[in-house]
């Protein structure tokens, strides 16, 4: 079964940014704190199941899905429900655990899967709190247990700009991601994919009974929708799955010692971080003590991101790493001005997939950019440079009007189902209308979700 | 940044909740003009591209700027080579900046000032296409045309050809072309025939001045030109204002698809089909348009103008990028039809980019159409990656 398929990805751009995370994991310092934030986790409204003060031991369950009450979302850590901040109508905002000085050590217990079928993998996967790592396309939610997917997908790198390298995270964690593999290929049997980097070996490419497919091109090569597109693509009334690699460690490691122990190894990257290198904490960790350990100064204007530079949701330093993320990217916020920074080849510091800037002739140069929009939002104007960084035969720009419009049958027609938000950042990073294309493509999948489900 | 003090001071009063808010567009315009604003990122990418509609349309500026200078040259150049005195290249554009500034000053002020008050009007920032619109138009006009008659034809093109189907972005027809076409239509004389392409050709100060087009020539059936096809393509011939010399053409082409900015999709679509079509009447040739080399064809009657300026704007030409291929064979294919069979509009590459303008929307329906069917058609298709 073992088989391997190459794809060229054409269409894209690598966009070079100085402060990758160097080769280097550290350990991070035992958080104070950590959080379960609801707004990670697109549409699931919380059912709180713990109160204020009440005592948690790690895989706890903190809350349910109001929708769903088998989806769970555990504690990373033993601790004391510190607070629950809310927001505007009660929203819950925020979780927050006092984590313990010392965890409770608790004897490893392996569970044997290898005998049980779909449907008890998928309970033990619900009832560890593991499920929340299962996406699915369409819509990029969190998976439906009712649902059985034609196939799961896993993209085996990251290709976005100063993003973790995942050969980097899972280094320590082959034989934890190996059996989360053998742990999912019982829920889409035959049909679990996962896409590896052409330019680069890794051990991913040598694991049995598994899809693996090379693929080779600029970001967004690495974007799971990018790659099933290419290889199974999600159809209407489809549906397929979709894990991060370490989240698949995480389920592995569950299944080897029944304990929910959702490690995170996070590259710390960007422009004005001192010493951009990976640490090694929990999901939900502080921030501020990773950053300034970093040689992150707080007291700068900084953007701080959970998440990389293209897709990842604004932070503060006192908040907390999100529950997908191994990036966490820093930049200089952008709020001055340029004095006829629009002129074509003035403010060569800011690079164009145009040609009205020098950077062209630097094919190698690292750039430090800012938060700057570098303009103002537009109508649609220009045609064409959506495609180049858009490599799925989708057509971007009538998508997105679409999207605008609201109109359902056009969007489904249009290829809908198969595009995430992360699918469209280039096009947020490169339109000269500044178009913010990942926001209305998820009002329009959440449109999709109301109205069609 | 004493420069950005003074523009926030003189700002305050057009902010929110300010007596001057409503005119805030206006002033924003201007502040904009002067600097990029420290607008950072609120939703999405949190870094972007260095492009922006300034950028772009600041470019296809640059790339107008030789053909504008040559147009310049041979308006004074008709001008004073078929008059009978000694003159010098200074004299040339001495005589071709007279003419030639007024009308772009008349083009930015009307048009600009019509943008402006529809961006206060509507609330909304003021649209950099303009920027274009309002050199192109003077270009592509012939020399002796009135100032009035420029005004007007921008006052049409941007009420009605522009913000009457919602402003930028949302126009059916190519904004400067529809402004030479309303002229083109309602002053006729002033836009056709044999005195108008010559500056001060109708008031000849000497007898025996011709001023009329190689396609006037050849639709009144004259088959002996004056000129060579080097003559056709450095441009000095009579024509609109600055659309005679292909080479400089080639110049702004060559830097809107290097910088990026411009489709070579259209462009070199508009060539193969014109080419093409040149080529079969060539094959036919019974009258002297139809013998007229198709070579030729490419570099007389504003047709190298027309497809790399005119037929390339994105809001007006098909969007889809097979679509950009059949809009621009057919814009090449429509000019030398119209060209052949109608020489009353020898101005064959203005009607072939409005009636494709037209059928933009048609092209493009078709090519979406196909995109939906074939993601449909997968449905059925079994996987043949899987064995």
């Amino acid at each position: 079964m073992h088989m391997s398929n190459d794809i060229k990805i054409k269409n894209g751009l690598t966009i070079k940014l100085k402060g990758a995370a160097q080769n280097i994991v550290k350990k991070a310092a035992h958080p104070k704190f950590v959080s379960l934030n609801p707004s990670d986790f697109h549409l699931i409204v919380p059912k709180m199941v713990v109160k204020v003060g009440e005592n948690v031991r790690q895989g706890d369950v903190i809350f349910f899905s109001k929708k769903d009450e088998r989806i769970k979302f555990c504690s990373p850590v033993d601790g004391i429900v510190k607070d629950i901040v809310r927001g505007a109508k009660r929203k819950i905002i925020e979780i927050i655990i006092d984590v313990k000085k010392s965890q409770d050590s608790i004897n490893p217990n392996f569970i044997d899967f290898v005998d049980s079928n779909s449907e008890e993998v998928k309970n033990i996967l619900l009832k560890s709190g593991c499920w929340p790592f299962i996406k699915q396309r369409p819509y990029d939610v969190i998976a439906n247990p009712f649902d059985n997917p034609k196939s799961i997908f896993v993209s085996g790198f990251n290709s976005a700009p100063i993003s973790a390298d995942l050969q980097i995270v899972l280094d320590d964690q082959k034989e934890e991601f190996k059996t989360g593999i053998k742990v999912l290929s019982k829920l889409a049997p035959g049909n679990l994919n996962i896409c590896v980097d052409k330019n680069s070996s890794t051990f991913i490419s040598e694991i049995e009974g598994i899809q693996i497919h090379k693929i080779k091109g600029p970001h967004p090569a690495g974007n799971v929708g990018v790659q099933i597109h290419h290889i199974d693509p999600v159809n209407s009334g489809d549906r397929v799955w979709t894990l991060g690699a370490e989240d698949i460690a995480i389920i592995g490691r569950y299944f080897m010692t029944g304990i929910y122990n959702p490690i995170r190894t996070i590259a710390v990257s960007g422009p004005p971080v001192k010493y951009p290198q990976y640490y090694k904490t929990i999901v939900g960790s502080e921030i501020s003590k990773i950053i300034s350990d970093a040689g992150v100064n707080i007291n700068d204007s900084l953007r701080i991101i959970n998440g990389d530079v293209l897709t990842g949701s604004k932070v503060n330093h006192d908040n907390f790493l999100g529950f997908y993320n191994n990036t966490l990217s820093v930049l200089r916020e952008g709020d001055h001005y340029r004095m006829f920074g629009w002129i074509p080849f003035v403010n060569n510091e800011v690079p164009s997939i145009y040609k009205t800037s020098f950077s062209w002739l630097f094919p190698n140069k690292k750039y430090d950019l800012d938060t700057n929009l570098n303009g103002e939002e537009r109508a649609f104007v220009v045609t064409g440079e959506m495609e180049k960084v858009f490599p799925m035969d989708i057509l971007p720009m009538q998508l997105l009007k679409e999207c605008m419009a609201g109109n359902i049958e056009k969007m489904e027609s249009l290829g809908i189902y198969e595009v995430a938000p992360e699918d469209f950042s280039l096009i947020d990073y490169s339109s000269s209308s500044k178009i913010e294309a990942q926001y209305i493509i998820r009002q329009g999948l959440d449109l999709m979700i109301s109205e069609v489900g | 940044m004493n420069i950005r003090n003074t523009i926030d001071n003189l700002k305050k009063p057009f902010n929110k909740g300010e007596k001057w808010e409503r005119f805030a567009p206006a002033f924003n315009a201007l502040d904009t003009f002067l600097f990029v604003p420290n607008h950072t990122t609120k939703y999405g990418a949190h870094i972007r591209d260095a492009v922006d509609l300034k950028r772009t349309m600041i470019t296809v500026i640059l790339a107008l700027l030789p053909a504008l200078f040559y147009g310049i040259y041979n308006t004074g150049f008709q001008y004073y080579s078929q008059l009978d005195i000694d003159y010098t290249i200074i004299d040339i554009m001495i005589h071709g900046s007279m003419k030639i500034v007024p009308m772009i000053a008349v083009s930015y002020i009307v048009g600009l000032a019509i943008e402006f008050a529809f961006a206060v009007f509507r609330g909304h920032e003021v649209n950099e296409g303009y920027l274009v619109t309002g050199l192109l138009i003077p270009m592509i006009m012939p020399v002796d045309i009135p100032l009035w008659m420029v005004g007007l034809s921008v006052a049409f093109a941007v009420f009605i050809g522009k913000e009457a189907f919602g402003g930028t972005g949302m126009n059916i027809l190519n904004p400067a072309l529809t402004a030479r076409a309303f002229a083109f239509f309602a002053y006729p004389t002033y836009m056709s025939g044999n005195q108008v392409w010559v500056s001060e050709a109708s008031n000849p100060p000497v007898d025996g001045f011709s001023g009329e087009t190689i396609l006037g020539m050849l639709a009144s059936g004259s088959s002996s030109l004056p000129y060579q096809s080097m003559d056709m393509f450095m441009g000095s011939i009579p024509g609109s204002i600055a659309e005679t010399s292909t080479l400089m053409v080639l110049i702004g082409a060559f830097i809107l698809i290097y910088t990026g900015v411009g489709s070579w999709r259209i462009m070199l679509g508009s060539v193969i089909g014109a080419a093409l079509t040149g080529m079969l009447f060539n094959l036919w040739g019974v009258n002297e348009l139809m013998s007229f080399s198709w070579m030729n064809h490419l570099m007389v009657g504003g047709f190298a103008f027309g497809v790399v300026f005119m037929a390339t704007d994105p809001v007006s030409a098909a969007q889809t990028m097979k679509g950009k291929w059949i809009y621009g064979l057919l814009v090449g294919l429509f000019c030398i039809l119209i060209r052949v069979f109608n020489p009353a509009y020898p101005e064959g590459v203005m009607l072939a980019i409005l009636l494709m303008n037209v059928f933009a929307p048609t092209i493009d329906h078709y090519v979406i159409e196909a995109n939906v069917k074939r993601r449909l058609k997968r449905i059925n298709k079994p996987l043949i990656n899987i064995a």
